[in-house]
């Protein structure tokens, strides 16, 4: 891979990067003039009492001197202070982040599996009977709001039928270690993961059902087979491998989702998650967290999007060659 | 058929003409959407949604919404004669509140497409028309707006403005424009390189009498194609913001219905009437614009009619 | 035994729009070490020929008439017998330019894939045989571990060629092999076409639209319009003084090198080879045709004798025995 390629990549996502900066500042600085003065409203503060406020969140000076104090202190990887619990942000990430990755990674990679697998039965023969059974799941799964098919999971298998916990992270108290503890949060992970698969599977499904219909005219098939090789070896070492590459970009795309992939079923379900700590902070609202966790997912996005470009130059000798 | 050959004839003058071939393209275009069952039943699972929509004062008087209108109302009622699906946590009826919720989804989906479109389109011709530094301005700015993630995007812009419809159309049209506008780019820039664009700026014609009739009338059926697809996003964006809390507050609409039902404990008390229609309306709207979509796309994307044999 | 006899060949494509006929009743043989070339414009139903021998068209596409491989009905095979004749009994010659090599695998493995398939060979006895085999046709072994886009057309054109080669076929189909390739690249490629086919005693089925192409390749020539042959014979014949007019007016689209009065008065063939889906009557090619009587749009005139081991299928022939079959 040429030093030059990665670096304009790299590059690249730097300049994304401060354009998120920018425009985070700008949203919340410019756009909402006076975030103490709403977050307040009502409460009957005397205008000393909300200058020490504003003090407190370095909301005074000029917009210019905000903004380098803001750029500043970003910098330093300080992302203020949570107007809510006043803790700092960057605490309130941290705890948060671990449950998302562990719910949305795993949904993620599961419904990867299984888009993948039945994009591939779908696109290989195209409007048998498996084509069209798959491709009407997608397009259903697509078209249902992913937080009320966990709303409908949840009513009945954990009320109705109680299978499975009705939510959180562990079992209250819960004092398990080891072994008992990772099932017990397993059991409690089961439902939302299962939503999240069923919603992200159609995207997968599609792209590589797409994918591989493109590949399938192609004439390097037409030699495989015509070297007498059986169907089902044409598919895995000639068809699958050429149509995976688009699939392989929205995967790494996808996990620059993940953590703000499940803002609404993380809510359905209060795991205690990134989507949750957004869900709290819009209703504060808690200026400082939208702020620092905005910042957090346009970021990982930045860095999927990189990671992918750089990938995809590892996967297609085309691009490598270049 | 008769007739058409005969208005051509006695007066053929250029907007005539236009406008004979306009009407020709939508008899070839009804004769092929026709053709294709899913579509037309799609189609007609709209109607019948954009009927209600239109007629809801007429079919669910306003005072069912209110919360003082429905005080002596039984709550939590299972579906009955007078409430088909039963009442909420206080005694609203539901059926009023999906037949007018019926009336925000629709509309935030189709405004918020059309200004998603007007603006993705604006700046795809202009990037791909004008070239060089234009392009490459507006195209970076796209990149940016299509690095960020649009959750959290529509997120943080819904919190910092006013909780109304008109914001939570603006914000749609924000952060799903740059799409549309790579899609428009890459085909005015396919059109551009044919003869006729040429042709025209050799004879003296201005560039915006290029762009409005020989660069639009090229990609508008790409772009139309595009805002079939674009509405059940929409929707579903406005329905998730409004889920979340970010909507309008004062007008209904199904997402809303969905989080008023989760958070006054529908579930719990296995209250299915009151959280299960606005998801299906939900997702029978999506689906049914996502079969038109389709079959829109087929017949008008340059790009599938070449390829699909 | 020849290597592969084409009886009364028909094939018809089906699509949503309805059935195309491609091939309309082609009989042909090739001998062992025989070369034969069939010329046609594009669309006529020649490379759908070469598809049939090692039966690659769609699953749902009509055949009639039979295709003897080594005297065996290729559409009589079992799956099993089919994949083992495949490339063993015939080999095709993919065109270079098109995507008919694997853009994410290195061209060692795709010869080596084809020679561990049909043999019991160690991957390093296939190895090197992959690079005995891209030796012979020019290119330095160590082009093997090269990706497709690596290398020139010329070059993917080689490695095509030594892939057909790689299972000893006794019959190559080469499909168009010098389309799109270089004036120079392309006598290249057909001299070592030659060279191979001269060397190993191969037959060959040479398909092009080029017919000076084949003059200088093939024995015999073999001209199709709209699915049918309508003229073959020795190709020094053929193209030098051809009964068919059609024949006649492709010969005269080329230019004879050498011959200053046909560079400097190159005459093309008026109009587009017809709509398979949609035929003419009669002499699919009265319509383009400048020596068509008014018979022509009602007769389907057959293939008639035209001397020794000549044949042509136009009214203006006169019918051996005064019997005309079609």
């Amino acid at each position: 891979m040429r030093a030059r390629f990665v670096a304009g990549k790299v590059f690249g996502a730097f300049g994304t990067l401060v354009f998120v900066l920018v425009f985070n500042f700008f949203l919340f600085r410019v756009v909402n003039d006076d975030p103490t003065g709403k977050l307040f409203r009502g409460r009957n503060l005397s205008q000393d009492q909300l200058d020490r406020r504003r003090r407190e969140f370095n909301l005074d000076g000029s917009k210019f001197e905000q903004f380098i104090a803001y750029l500043k202190q970003t910098m330093r990887g300080n992302l203020g202070d949570s107007f809510l619990s006043r803790r700092p942000v960057t605490t309130e990430i941290r705890e948060a982040l671990w449950p998302t990755i562990a719910l949305v990674g795993t949904s993620t990679i599961l419904s990867m599996l299984i888009g993948i697998m039945l994009g591939i039965a779908a696109g290989w023969r195209r409007r048998s009977g498996t084509d069209v059974a798959a491709t009407s799941f997608s397009m259903f799964t697509y078209s249902v709001p992913d937080f009320w098919l966990g709303m409908v999971l949840l009513a009945f298998f954990a009320v109705k039928w109680p299978w499975f916990p009705t939510g959180g992270f562990e079992d209250a108290g819960s004092t398990a270690t080891g072994f008992s503890a990772l099932l017990d949060q397993a059991h409690h992970m089961a439902l939302p993961c299962i939503t999240l698969t069923l919603a992200y599977i159609g995207e997968y499904m599609i792209v590589m059902r797409s994918s591989l219909l493109d590949t399938v005219n192609e004439d390097f098939l037409q030699l495989a087979r015509a070297k007498g090789l059986r169907d089902v070896v044409v598919r895995r070492r000639h068809a699958v491998p050429n149509a995976l590459l688009p699939v392989v970009s929205l995967s790494a795309l996808n996990f620059g989702y993940v953590l703000s992939g499940a803002i609404a079923v993380e809510a359905i379900y209060s795991w205690p998650g990134i989507g949750q700590a957004t869900l709290e902070a819009i209703r504060g609202p808690d200026f400082p967290m939208l702020q620092g966790l905005f910042l957090l997912l346009s970021g990982s996005m930045i860095l999927a999007n990189l990671a992918v470009d750089l990938l995809y130059s590892l996967l297609d000798p085309r691009v490598r060659g270049r | 058929m008769s007739d058409v050959v005969k208005t051509q004839t006695t007066t053929f003058s250029p907007r005539s003409f236009r406008w004979q071939r306009r009407r020709a393209a939508t008899v070839d275009f009804w004769s092929r959407f026709r053709g294709d069952r899913l579509a037309l039943f799609g189609l007609a699972v709209l109607l019948t949604f954009i009927v209600m929509a239109i007629g809801a004062p007429w079919i669910s008087p306003k005072e069912g919404l209110s919360a003082v209108d429905s005080i002596d109302n039984p709550t939590w009622a299972t579906p009955r004669f007078d409430y088909p699906f039963g009442t909420d946590n206080l005694g609203r009826s539901v059926a009023a509140q999906f037949v007018w919720g019926s009336r925000v989804s629709l509309w935030v989906g189709l405004s918020a497409t059309v200004l998603t479109i007007a603006i993705g389109s604006a700046v795809g011709v202009t990037a791909g028309f004008f070239g060089r530094w234009t392009d490459a301005t507006l195209m970076r700015l796209t990149d940016w707006f299509l690095v960020i993630p649009f959750l959290p995007l529509a997120i943080v812009l819904a919190s910092v403005l006013d909780r109304s419809l008109r914001n939570v159309v603006l914000v749609i049209a924000i952060t799903s424009w740059p799409g549309t506008a790579r899609l428009v780019r890459a085909q005015v820039l396919t059109v551009k390189q044919r003869l006729f664009v040429d042709r025209a700026r050799a004879l003296g014609a201005s560039r915006f009498h290029v762009i409005r009739r020989h660069i639009l009338p090229n990609v508008a059926p790409l772009i139309l194609a595009n805002v079939t697809l674009a509405v059940p996003i929409s929707i579903l964006t406005e329905t998730t913001l409004a889920f979340l809390g970010l909507g309008d507050p004062k007008r209904p609409s199904w997402g809303k219905t969905l989080e008023e039902a989760f958070n006054a404990g529908a579930i719990s008390r296995n209250a299915w009437w009151y959280y299960l229609p606005a998801g299906a309306g939900i997702v029978i709207v999506v689906l049914a614009f996502t079969l038109v979509g389709r079959a829109v796309e087929e017949i008008l994307d340059p790009r599938l009619r070449e390829g699909g044999l | 035994m020849s290597l592969l006899e084409l009886r009364d060949l028909h094939i018809t494509y089906r699509s949503e729009r309805g059935d195309v006929p491609a091939v309309r009743g082609v009989s042909l043989t090739i001998d062992p070490g025989e070369t034969v070339g069939l010329a046609g414009e594009s669309g006529c139903g020649k490379s759908t020929i070469a598809g049939a021998v090692l039966r690659l068209l769609p699953k749902q596409t009509l055949i009639g008439g039979q295709v003897l491989l080594d005297g065996e009905d290729v559409y009589q095979m079992k799956p099993g017998q089919l994949r083992a004749a495949r490339w063993t009994s015939a080999a095709i010659v993919f065109q270079g330019a098109l995507h008919a090599l694997n853009p994410v695998q290195r061209v060692g493995k795709q010869i080596a894939e084809a020679i561990l398939l049909h043999s019991s060979h160690s991957k390093q006895v296939a190895t090197q045989r992959v690079g005995d085999l891209l030796e012979r046709v020019g290119l330095p072994p160590h082009r093997a571990r090269a990706y497709p886009h690596q290398l020139s057309g010329g070059q993917r054109q080689r490695v095509l060629i030594a892939l057909a080669l790689a299972c000893e076929p006794k019959l190559l189909i080469a499909d168009e092999p010098t389309t799109a390739l270089d004036v120079m690249v392309q006598a290249q490629v057909l001299e070592l076409l030659a060279e191979l086919q001269r060397d190993r005693g191969l037959g060959l089925l040479f398909i092009t639209h080029d017919l000076s192409v084949l003059t200088s390749t093939c024995e015999r020539l073999a001209v199709m319009y709209a699915g049918r042959i309508v003229e073959d014979g020795p190709s020094h014949d053929v193209f030098g003084t051809p009964e068919h007019p059609y024949s006649a007016a492709l010969a005269r689209a080329f230019p004879t090198i050498g011959d200053p009065a046909s560079r400097m008065n190159p005459t093309g063939l008026a109009g587009d080879p017809p709509n398979p889906a949609n035929l003419p009557s009669g002499c699919p090619f009265h319509p383009r045709c400048d020596k068509a009587i008014e018979a022509c749009s009602a007769t389907d005139v057959e293939l008639r004798q035209v001397g020794v081991a000549r044949r042509a299928a136009c009214i203006h022939i006169p019918v051996e025995g005064g019997i005309d079959r079609g």
